[in-house]
């Protein structure tokens, strides 16, 4: 393409936004006198605007399709390879470490809240990462399962008295089944298909839990779920709050734990044959229902667990907390970090509740720069922030 | 000779259309078997049906493995159909293109092993050994594919005869004793399609596997198989051997055309 062409298709689009904007950038009627004000000084700064961005926009798009199409198996993106020399992976975990052990003491009681929220989304997003990212089902309901959690440890608290430690294996578990459930009538579906029916799943659970008052108390929600306890001792709300930073940590390094082992296991293994190829998968005698169900249990696990922990920090739920929004924000986690690649997931939750959370100061523009970043990021970079790398194997000549 | 794949009788319709008619095909342990016919003849259905991906509408189609029982596979899932040893490739490739070379051979080794979830998170002893040994499996597997100097690269990145390879390569870490290749030369320059014709009988002769095979490449057919069945509008209309099937007049007559005397 010549440079003219660039130029006259820029300033098409900044004519067309001019356009597009005219009625509300430049006409102004003033009420109080009853006349109209012409701005054209906004239609300049818009078609101005708009002839830039669209430069910039049509440079970068260039640079982008220049570089070619190299795969992230051969040029190994630079975080991959830190984490996987020694070199740089001891120290640099270690850092992190003490930078996790010595933040809710070198930072306020809210900083410590954001972090613990956003770790409870590390753990969904690493869960969701296990059913879309690996099996490739795309579950648009996983919040269904989040609430699941939540609500079995605030139920089995207030009907039998059961305390966080013994609720969170119990929440995991109801997660699990409440998984299989969901999985058992969608095994036949796949894609655009499978996400409506996971959407309506997710509603299903929301408005039972909103309507069926005698159960989950409607949408008053359930109040005074108590915080976990330390062997029994009572903890101040600072030293709760610092308690609960721990247990999600612990949690959260025990989710990678087991799903970088499920990867790149047989299991790991069958689930990304699913997604890639479903006929060639079961040619290779891969049972495709039980992968399924298994990819649809163990995701909810963790969405479980995490519910369970989001329940003993907010001390409150209601149905109003498991929204299809928060849906989405779980999806966008792993779409943006990088589908099927741990350490992406975890960049791309810690950016989505973080960024949000500090962009307070900006107002209103604060969920156009939300979305434009996602925008951005799927142009630019559709296999997300950290892309997946498949292990390597070593073998002698 | 004892014959390893028994179809009688069978019959595949989709709604109005009888795509195969009442076919017989008989296949002996260590025989090279090809299956030809004009584009539309219902060769890929015959090789769904056999492997589980449709249910024939009626007929028989009985199994007996050199070290196994005897018995009818009608309407067994896919998954079930590979492991008791009938493993295939695919007319358009269809290897998982997001794993490595060595992983996609490595899934073809599922049915043969069994570790389950806890079996991964733990990684004990037993789980470990598998996994080494299915690992130096897929890569002896490779190795006499040739294809040993791509292992850790992207399946999707392999030159388009490779990735046919591949696929051959991924089956046969199914342990087959019945090996279906849906025209595997499909695609391939003469130099490839006469390595492949080398490889195709390696695998008969040191892996024991025997061969069934669609392919369109008259030279390779002609060369490789000892027997070779005709189909047309899903009805078989010769069988017999190369020399046999090139005199018939009835497939002269499906792949040329009736002569009109003018």
């Amino acid at each position: 393409m010549t440079a003219k062409n660039e130029l006259t298709k820029s300033l098409m689009a900044s004519i067309w936004f001019m356009f597009l904007t005219f009625p509300i950038m430049v006409i102004r009627v003033n009420t109080v006198t009853d006349t109209i004000e012409w701005r054209w000084q906004n239609m300049f700064a818009v078609g101005f605007g708009a002839f830039f961005l669209s430069m910039l926009w049509r440079y970068l798009i260039r640079k982008k399709e220049m570089s070619g199409k190299k795969d992230s198996q051969s040029r190994k993106s630079p975080i991959y390879q830190v984490i996987r020399d020694q070199k740089f992976a001891l120290p640099g975990l270690a850092a992190i470490a003490v930078f996790t052990i010595l933040f809710p003491h070198i930072f306020s009681m809210y900083q410590t809240n954001i972090m613990i929220s956003a770790l409870i989304y590390v753990m969904l997003g690493l869960g969701l990462n296990i059913v879309i990212g690996l099996a490739g089902l795309l579950d648009l309901g996983y919040v269904a399962f989040f609430a699941v959690g939540a609500y079995s440890y605030a139920l089995l608290n207030l009907h039998y008295g059961i305390t966080f430690w013994i609720a969170l294996p119990l929440g995991g578990l109801l997660g699990a089944v409440a998984g299989i459930i969901l999985g058992y009538p969608v095994l036949r579906l796949r894609g655009d298909y499978l996400a409506i029916v996971t959407l309506g799943f997710g509603e299903i659970i929301r408005l039972v839990m909103e309507n069926w008052n005698e159960f989950s108390f409607g949408p008053s929600g359930i109040a005074n779920i108590p915080k976990p306890g330390f062997f029994g001792m009572e903890l101040s709300l600072h030293a709760t709050t610092i308690y609960i930073f721990y247990t999600i940590v612990a949690l959260v390094i025990f989710t990678i734990f087991v799903i970088n082992r499920l990867e790149n296991s047989r299991i790991g293994r069958a689930w990304i044959a699913l997604k890639d190829d479903e006929i060639a998968c079961q040619a290779m005698g891969i049972d495709k229902a039980r992968t399924k169900l298994r990819a649809f249990a163990l995701g909810a696990t963790w969405a479980g667990m995490g519910g369970v922990v989001f329940a003993a920090k907010t001390t409150f739920i209601n149905p109003a907390s498991f929204t299809i929004w928060e849906s989405v924000i779980i999806l966008c986690t792993v779409v943006l970090g990088g589908m099927g690649s741990i350490p992406g997931v975890i960049c791309g939750a810690m950016l989505l509740i973080l960024l949000p959370e500090y962009l307070r100061d900006f107002g209103e523009f604060r969920m156009i720069t939300f979305g434009s970043v996602l925008v951005l990021m799927m142009v630019f970079r559709p296999g997300g922030m950290i892309e997946n790398v498949r292990k390597t194997y070593q073998f002698k000549k | 000779m004892k014959p390893i794949l028994e179809v009688k009788n069978m019959t595949m319709d989709f709604g109005g259309l009888r795509a195969i008619d009442s076919l017989d095909i008989t296949i002996n342990q260590g025989e090279i078997i090809a299956l030809i016919g004009p584009n539309g003849a219902g060769k890929t259905t015959f090789f769904n049906c056999i492997t589980g991906i449709y249910t024939p509408t009626s007929g028989d189609i009985h199994i007996s493995p050199p070290h196994g029982e005897p018995q009818r596979i009608n309407g067994l899932k896919p998954n079930v159909i590979t492991k008791k040893g009938l493993a295939r490739t695919f007319q358009n490739i269809r290897l998982f293109t997001s794993m490595t070379v060595l992983e996609n051979v490595m899934i073809g080794c599922h049915a043969v092993t069994k570790a389950g979830v806890l079996g991964a998170i733990f990684r004990g002893p037993a789980t470990k050994a598998e996994e080494s040994r299915i690992v130096e499996k897929s890569y002896s597997i490779l190795e006499k594919m040739g294809l040993a100097r791509y292992v850790n690269d992207l399946a999707v990145n392999l030159p388009y005869g490779a990735q046919r390879r591949l696929e051959i390569a991924r089956a046969m870490a199914t342990d087959p004793f019945l090996l279906l290749l849906d025209e595997p030369a499909a695609g391939m320059n003469p130099q490839e399609t006469r390595a492949l014709d080398e490889l195709i009988l390696r695998l008969r002769d040191r892996e024991g596997v025997a061969i069934l095979l669609i392919e369109h490449d008259m030279k390779l057919v002609m060369s490789l198989s000892e027997k070779i069945y005709v189909v047309d509008y899903g009805k078989k209309i010769g069988e017999g051997t190369p020399e046999e099937i090139r005199n018939n007049p009835a497939v002269i007559k499906a792949y040329l055309g009736e002569e009109i005397d003018a």
